[in-house]
C-alpha cells in the first residue's frame, strides 16, 4: 500500500466514524404510536414492582400506584395554579362501588366487573388476602398500615364474595385515608399464591418482577436500571379508560441530558432536575413546568437536644435567628419553595401545617441570645447532610456555615453518603443537620406524631421529648377521631406554638416538587406521593 | 501451546480466590447499613432488624462468607437489592452492552491511532508527528464525561444529527432476539436493518467518546515502538537491500513493533471496560460499569462482588488471549511457554 493511499483510507475511516447518523425516518405508524405513548425520563427507576416487597424504592411506588387498584382513592380538586390536586378529605371508590362507614367499621362493596390483568375476577377474598399481606410482610408496608391503626389480619373480614369489612381497633381519623395510600393495593391472590413458596408465603418474589393487579396499566417489560414499559389495561374499571396507551419510562442518569431530551422534544416528561434548570425552562417558556409545594413537607435544620450546646433552648433560638433564610430561598432554591420563616409578629397561629415561624434572620438577636446562654464566643460543631440530595443540601449547609461563623460558631460540614444517612439518623448522634420530612397523610397531628412525639420515632431526629408536647399531640389525635373540633384546634395550635418556642428543629421552607413536560402533555395531577399518575394524562 | 494455556489457567486460580476473599471483606467494610437503607424511609428499629434478618446480615461474617462461596459454586451471584434482580442475570445482560461499546470504541481508536503512530514514527518532526502529539494530548487530557457531554451537546442538542442519548436503541424499536448480546450482530441475524441502523447510530457518539480517550496510549506506544524498531539493524539491512519503504515498514518493522502495542491494547481494553462508567452514565447506556457504581453507592454487596469477580475473570482470560497472540506474532515467545 502506498503511503498516500494508506493515509487516504485512514482519513476516510476517521471521517466515517464521526459522520452523523441520518435522522431516523418516522413512519406514520410510528408517529401514531408516539402520540399515544408517554416517554418519561428520570434519574432512577424502580427496584421492585411491588410496594409490599423488601426495600421497594420510591420509583417503585409509581409503578404500584398505576398498575394496582386500591379500594378507594381521592377525589381531585383545583390546586395552586389550577393544577389538579388530590383532595385530602374526599374519597371515591376505585375497586369499591359503595363505601359505608359505621362507628367501628367500614364496609366496601366491590365492583362486580373488576378483573385482574389475567382475567380473574377481583373478589373479597383477594382484598382480604392483600390487606392481610400488607399488615403481615413487615418493613415499610406494615409500618405504613399501622399509621392508620391497621395492624391485624383479623380486622379484614370477608362478608360475601363482593363485600369486605374493615374493623377498627380504635377510633382513628387516619384509618380511611390510610386505605387510600399506595400500600393497601389489591393483589391477584390466586396468581400470587400459585407462585408462592414456603419461604415466601406472600409470593413477593413473583410480584417483584411482574405486576399482578387490576390497575389501569400493567408492566410488559422491565429492564432494571434501564427502562420500564407499561401498557394500558383495556378492561380497567377503576375509572375512565386512560388516554395514554403505552408508557415508556427510561432511566437517564445525566440531568443535563434529561433537559436536552426535553428541550429537543424527544422526551415528554421529567422530574428530578436541578432547580436552576427548572427555573430556566420556566423562563424560556418552551416547556410546561409545574412547581407545587410538598404537601405536609418541610426542609429543616435539626438539632440534637440531648447534648450541649443544643440542649439549651436559648442556643436553639439563637440558631433560628442566625439562619440565612432568604439567601437559601434565592441561591439554593431559585425561588422554588415556600418560605417557612418571618411570619408577622402579631399573626396568630393557624390550625394548619406547615406554617411559617416568626423567626427571621437577625444576627444581633442571635448574638444576644447566645451570650445569654453562655456561648458569647461561640462553639464548635458539625453540620451533616445527605449526599443523595447534595444539589440542595450542600449549598444550603455552606450558607448556614457562613452565617454561623459570624457568631463565632465553627461548624464543620459532614457529608454523609446516601447509603449511610438513615443509619446516622437512627443513631441520633449528629448535633446539627438538615433533612426533609414529608407525610403522605396531610394532617398536622400526623406530622407531629412522627417528628415531635416522645415515642421518639426515627423522624424525631432531634430526640426531642416533652410531656407537654405529647399531651397536645395525643389530644389532637383523639379529638380528630371523635370530631371534637374545639379541642382539636386548641391542641394543634398548642403543639405548633410549643414547637416554635422550643425550636428543636428550625423550619426553613416547604420544598416544591417540580415537573417539566412538553406543552402537549396534559392532565398532570399532584398526589401526596408526588409521583406521576398516568391515568389522567394525555398527549394533545 | 495447550500446556501453556492450562498452566496459565492454573496460575489464575489463586488470584481468583484472592479476589473473592478481598471483595467480600471490602464490601463488608463499606460505610452504610444496607438493612437501614432497604427498610425504607419510614422504618422503625424493628423494621430494620427484620430486614437485616431477611438479608442474612445478622449472621456472623464467616457464616456469611461460606454462604456466599457456596452460592458462587452453584453459579449464584446473589440478588441485587437496588435493581431487585439476580446479579448473574444482570451481568449477563449488561456485559454485552459494555463490551460492544468498548470494542467498537477500541476499534475506532485502533483504526486511527495505529496508522497515526506509524506515520508519526516514519516522519518524526513532520506535521503528522505534531498532529499525533496534539491528538494524543487532547485525548488524554479531556475527561470522558466531558467529551461525551460536549459531543451530545453539539451533535444531538445543537445539530440534531445524532439520536437522543437514550441507551442502545431508539425508544420505539424493540431489541432483537438475543444471540450474542451485541445489538449490531443480533439485528443483522434477525435481518432487522432498521434496528441495526438505530443501534449503530446510538453507538457512534459513545464509541467516539471512548475512542478519543483511548487514542493516546495506543498512538504513543505505536510511535515509540516503531521508532525503536526503525532504528534497529535489521531494518537498516532491509533498506540497504533495496526493499521498498512500504515493504520495510509494513512487513519488517510493523510486525516487530506490534508486541508492545498489543500489550497496550489489552491494558486499554480492560481499563476501558471498567472505566467507561462515566460514558455509560452520559449516554444512559445499560452497561455493567454504571450498574456497579449504583450498587456501590447503595452498599449493595452482591453486584459489587459480582462485578469485581467478572472483571477479574475477564482480565485473566484477556491476558491469556494476549499471551497466545504473542506466540502467534513472535514464535520466540512460544519457546518460553
Amino acid at each position: 500500500m502506498k503511503r498516500r493511499d494508506f493515509l487516504k483510507s485512514v482519513s476516510g475511516l476517521a471521517a466515517g466514524a464521526v459522520l452523523p447518523a441520518a435522522p431516523s425516518v418516522i413512519s406514520s405508524a410510528r408517529a401514531d404510536a408516539r402520540s399515544e405513548t408517554l416517554l418519561i425520563v428520570s434519574e432512577g427507576g424502580p427496584n421492585n414492582l411491588d410496594i409490599h416487597g423488601v426495600g421497594t424504592n420510591v420509583p417503585g411506588y409509581e409503578v404500584s400506584w398505576n398498575c394496582y387498584d386500591r379500594l378507594i382513592s381521592h377525589e381531585m380538586k383545583s390546586g395552586p395554579g389550577g393544577v389538579p390536586y388530590y383532595d385530602r378529605d374526599k374519597f371515591k371508590g376505585e375497586l369499591a362501588d359503595d363505601i359505608k362507614i359505621d362507628d367501628m367499621s367500614v364496609t366496601f362493596k366491590l365492583k362486580k366487573n373488576a378483573k385482574f390483568h389475567d382475567g380473574a375476577p377481583v373478589t373479597a377474598k383477594d382484598v382480604k388476602w392483600s390487606l392481610d399481606r400488607a399488615v403481615s410482610v413487615g418493613g415499610f408496608p406494615t409500618f405504613q398500615m399501622s399509621a392508620g391503626s391497621l395492624t391485624k389480619a383479623e380486622q379484614f373480614v370477608v362478608v360475601d364474595d363482593y363485600t369486605v369489612r374493615v374493623d377498627f381497633l380504635k377510633k382513628d381519623r387516619l384509618t380511611i385515608p390510610d386505605l387510600a395510600v399506595i400500600v393497601p393495593c389489591i393483589v391477584n391472590s390466586e396468581l400470587a399464591k400459585k407462585n408462592a413458596s414456603e419461604k415466601d408465603p406472600w409470593g413477593l418474589e413473583y410480584t417483584k418482577q411482574q405486576t399482578a393487579g387490576s390497575g389501569a396499566y400493567k408492566v410488559t417489560k422491565w429492564t432494571a436500571g434501564t427502562e420500564v414499559i407499561m401498557e394500558r389495561n383495556e378492561d380497567w374499571v377503576g375509572g375512565p379508560l386512560p388516554k395514554i396507551k403505552r408508557v415508556i419510562w427510561r432511566m437517564v442518569p445525566q440531568a443535563g441530558n434529561r433537559r436536552a431530551l426535553l428541550e429537543r422534544g424527544d422526551a415528554d416528561i421529567s422530574y428530578e432536575l436541578p432547580f436552576k434548570d427548572f427555573q430556566e425552562m420556566k423562563a424560556n417558556g418552551k416547556l410546561n413546568v409545574v412547581s407545587l409545594p410538598f404537601s405536609n413537607g418541610i426542609q429543616y435544620i435539626g438539632m440534637n437536644v440531648t447534648k450541649p450546646p443544643f440542649d439549651n433552648p436559648k442556643v436553639r433560638q439563637a440558631m433560628a435567628y442566625a439562619m440565612p433564610y432568604q439567601k437559601i430561598m434565592d441561591a439554593v432554591l431559585f425561588g422554588l419553595g415556600n418560605p417557612m420563616f418571618g411570619a408577622a409578629k402579631d399573626k396568630a397561629t393557624d390550625v394548619a401545617w406547615p406554617q411559617p415561624t416568626k423567626y427571621f434572620t437577625d444576627m444581633e438577636k442571635a448574638k444576644a441570645l447566645l451570650a445569654e446562654a453562655g456561648y458569647a464566643n461561640g462553639f464548635e460543631t458539625t453540620i451533616s447532610f445527605d449526599l443523595n440530595f447534595a444539589g440542595v443540601n450542600e449549598p444550603l449547609c455552606v450558607l448556614v456555615q457562613e452565617s454561623l461563623a459570624q457568631l463565632g460558631i465553627k461548624a464543620t460540614i459532614n457529608k454523609v453518603p446516601g447509603a449511610n444517612w438513615r443509619t446516622e439518623l437512627n443513631k441520633k448522634e449528629m448535633p446539627l443537620f438538615t433533612n426533609v420530612f414529608s407525610g403522605w397523610l396531610d394532617y398536622p397531628e400526623y406530622f407531629f406524631y412522627w417528628c415531635y412525639h416522645g415515642n421518639n420515632s426515627v423522624f424525631n431526629t432531634m430526640s426531642y421529648k416533652s410531656a407537654e408536647m405529647d399531651k397536645f399531640i395525643d389530644g389532637a389525635r383523639t379529638a380528630a377521631a371523635t370530631g371534637d373540633k374545639a379541642a382539636y384546634d386548641a391542641d394543634v395550635k398548642g403543639f405548633v406554638d410549643l414547637a416554635f418556642a422550643d425550636v428543636p428543629r428550625i423550619p426553613l421552607y416547604q420544598p416544591f416538587v417540580n415537573v417539566a413536560m412538553q406543552k402537549n402533555v396534559t392532565g398532570y395531577q399532584y398526589w401526596f406521593h408526588r409521583r406521576l399518575d398516568y391515568r389522567a394524562m394525555a398527549k394533545g | 501451546m495447550l500446556t501453556m494455556i492450562s498452566k496459565r489457567l492454573m496460575f489464575a486460580i489463586p488470584s481468583l480466590i484472592g479476589v473473592v476473599i478481598v471483595t467480600f471483606l471490602l464490601t463488608r467494610a463499606l460505610p452504610g447499613d444496607p438493612a437501614a437503607y432497604f427498610a425504607g424511609p419510614a422504618a422503625t428499629k424493628e423494621a430494620v432488624e427484620q430486614i437485616r434478618k431477611k438479608l442474612g446480615l445478622d449472621k456472623p461474617l464467616i457464616e456469611q462468607f461460606f454462604r456466599y462461596t457456596n452460592d458462587l459454586a452453584h453459579g449464584d451471584f446473589g440478588n441485587s437489592l437496588t435493581t431487585g434482580q439476580p446479579v448473574a442475570t444482570e451481568i449477563r445482560n449488561r456485559l454485552p452492552a459494555s463490551a460492544e461499546l468498548t470494542l467498537l470504541g477500541l476499534i475506532v481508536s485502533v483504526v486511527i491511532a495505529i496508522p497515526l503512530g506509524v506515520l508519526a514514527a516514519t516522519r518524526p518532526g513532520s506535521w503528522i508527528d505534531h498532529l499525533c502529539r496534539v491528538t494524543t494530548t487532547a485525548g488524554v487530557s479531556l475527561p470522558v464525561f466531558f467529551t461525551g457531554l460536549l459531543l451530545v451537546y453539539f451533535f444531538y442538542f445543537r445539530l440534531g444529527w445524532s439520536p437522543a442519548p437514550l441507551g442502545r436503541l431508539d425508544v420505539f424499536y424493540s431489541a432483537p432476539p438475543t444471540v450474542t448480546g451485541f445489538y449490531l450482530v443480533d439485528t443483522l441475524i434477525a435481518r432487522d436493518f432498521e434496528a441495526f441502523r438505530s443501534a449503530f447510530s446510538q453507538l457512534i457518539l459513545p464509541a467516539t467518546t471512548l475512542a478519543i480517550f483511548s487514542l493516546a496510549p495506543i498512538a504513543r506506544m505505536t510511535r515509540a515502538s516503531m521508532l525503536a524498531v526503525l532504528a534497529s539493524e535489521f531494518v537498516r539491512t532491509a533498506r540497504a537491500s533495496g526493499l521498498s519503504p512500504a515493504t520495510v515498514i509494513v512487513t519488517y518493522a510493523f510486525r516487530n513493533a506490534m508486541l508492545p502495542v498489543i500489550t497496550t491494547l489489552s491494558m486499554v481494553f480492560s481499563f476501558l471496560l471498567g472505566a467507561n462508567v462515566l460514558v455509560e452514565k452520559v449516554f444512559a447506556w445499560p452497561g455493567i460499569g454504571s450498574y456497579a457504581v449504583e450498587a456501590l453507592i447503595s452498599s449493595d454487596f452482591a453486584p459489587v462482588q459480582g462485578f469485581v469477580l467478572t472483571m477479574a475473570v475477564m482480565y485473566v482470560l484477556l491476558n491469556l488471549v494476549i499471551d497466545i497472540l504473542y506466540g502467534v506474532i513472535d514464535p520466540r515467545v512460544r519457546l518460553e511457554g
